[in-house]
């Protein structure tokens, strides 16, 4: 979807904000909040709308206002209001309605470390794809517009690169309009170089280079 | 720009004093400001307003709320929290570096398959499943940014910093690479190369900074203590006890 989130080489976002003391939280509740999101669950239905469009389809006022744990939080919310886990009367009212069923945590002080430290490979080892592009290979990033999650910036569309590497395969990652998982597609994913002159015109250093992950589906013979 | 107050303010200041949750303005931008914007420890910028601010009180009745209901243990929460404040974090990185720099065949190991070279110092997991580690030299300056999202290595580098989730750094690394380097105080010669990489898909980045000179004899440990957060993204180079950069 070209939404607000998609915002390489936007120019007036302002200047960047740097801290002093950059510790990972600034104060307790954005802690609280991010433990609570790695502590919580999973719950509810094991069919979910993607993650990260669940954040996209934030109205863009919003998503640029909110803070990213807060954000985080708004979403956690609503999938289990959704889920029909949480009430927003429990939401205003603080305390949990005393008929609602008493569940056991699935993440626990005795597994949280475990948890934190798996790792969620997106790599198909399952399947032997030949890939359609070599390193060294020309190829366009398609002009396409997708309405669900994707991966495939704007500023790169329509544009030239070179093939840098073959990643493997990995599962697709773009969704329907909706938000949920495209029936499987595994595919090779390759780092794509564009020249900043490629992208951006004959302003740019003729040195520069911009790179990017690339699904075989986001790339055309050129 | 439709909405503007009437003098420019920064977004952050602006949310502090904007209600939390509440639709409103977005800040006005200041273009074409060369100047990061530095904020003091103590500024009140993100939720340190007292009385608690409404996102707080939110966060703290929805934990009440799931520690009643069994879905969560607040034991986990603080286990999750002590993770990210003391064992995940940019010192991992650095450690990677360091040793980088003291062993050429680590380095030639890293270079070419960072994933299993960082598991080698014992680090790895969510968001390092696929690492890949670019290296800056005399012609060239590695820059990395993920502008769709936030993403960012956790095991070597910990949780990203709020500059780098933020819409002017995500929005201009890519167009204008240099200038966001001048933001950081790092002005590069025009024919020294710049390689931005925009982590869209699942690889992570880790740049190994070039050694600052000066730093000869010295210990893995000491050299570790050189190497910063903001190298390791690009946005900076390593100084030397000097302060000299490389």
């Amino acid at each position: 979807m070209n939404g607000i989130h998609d915002m390489g080489g936007m120019q007036d976002m302002g200047p960047i904000e740097v801290r002093e003391d950059e510790r990972p939280f600034h104060a307790e509740w954005e802690a609280r909040a991010w433990g609570l999101i790695r502590a919580t669950g999973p719950f509810g239905p094991t069919r979910r709308r993607n993650f990260r469009y669940e954040h996209e389809i934030l109205p863009p006022a919003q998503y640029l206002q909110m803070r990213y744990y807060e954000r985080f939080i708004k979403l956690l919310v609503d999938r289990l209001i959704a889920a029909k886990l949480l009430t927003q009367a429990e939401l205003d009212s603080g305390r949990a309605d005393p008929a609602s069923p008493r569940l056991t945590p699935r993440v626990t002080p005795a597994n949280i470390a475990e948890q934190l430290r798996q790792r969620r490979s997106l790599r198909r080892e399952d399947v032997k794809i030949r890939p359609q592009f070599k390193v060294g290979q020309l190829v366009r990033a398609r002009n396409i517009n997708p309405v669900g999650h994707t991966r495939l910036p704007r500023y790169m569309r329509g544009h030239r690169g070179t093939i840098v590497a073959d990643h493997g395969i990995f599962g697709f990652q773009d969704t329907d309009a909706e938000g949920y998982a495209l029936p499987d597609r595994p595919q090779h994913v390759y780092t794509v170089g564009f020249t900043a002159r490629e992208l951006w015109g004959e302003a740019a250093n003729a040195r520069d280079t911009v790179h990017a992950e690339l699904w075989e589906d986001y790339l055309e013979r050129t | 720009m439709a909405n503007a107050p009437d003098k420019p303010v920064g977004r952050r200041r602006f949310l502090s004093k904007a209600a939390a949750g509440t639709a409103g303005l977005v800040a006005t931008p200041r273009i074409g400001s060369s100047e990061p914007k530095k904020l003091l420890a103590g500024e009140q910028d993100q939720g340190h307003q007292n009385p608690p601010s409404d996102v707080a009180l939110r966060v703290k009745a929805l934990e009440s709320i799931l520690v009643e209901k069994g879905m969560v243990d607040p034991a986990t929460i603080d286990a999750v929290i002590e993770t990210y404040e003391s064992k995940i974090g940019p010192r991992n990185g650095a450690r990677v570096v360091a040793r980088a720099w003291l062993d050429p065949a680590y380095r030639k190991r890293l270079l070419a398959d960072g994933t299993a070279a960082i598991a080698e110092l014992g680090y790895g997991g969510s968001q390092g499943e696929h690492m890949v580690v670019v290296e800056n030299t005399p012609a060239i300056h590695n820059l990395v940014v993920c502008t769709l999202c936030s993403c960012y290595p956790w095991p070597v580098l910990g949780l990203p910093p709020t500059w780098y989730k933020s819409a002017p750094y995500r929005s201009r690394a890519v167009i204008d690479p240099r200038g966001v380097l001048r933001e950081f105080g790092v002005t590069l010669a025009d024919d020294v190369q710049v390689r931005v990489w925009d982590s869209t898909a699942e690889i992570r980045y880790l740049v190994l900074p070039e050694r600052p000179p000066g730093t000869e004899g010295m210990t893995e440990d000491a050299l570790a203590a050189l190497v910063t957060r903001n190298a390791m993204v690009g946005v900076a180079k390593v100084a030397g006890r000097g302060g000299a950069a490389a």
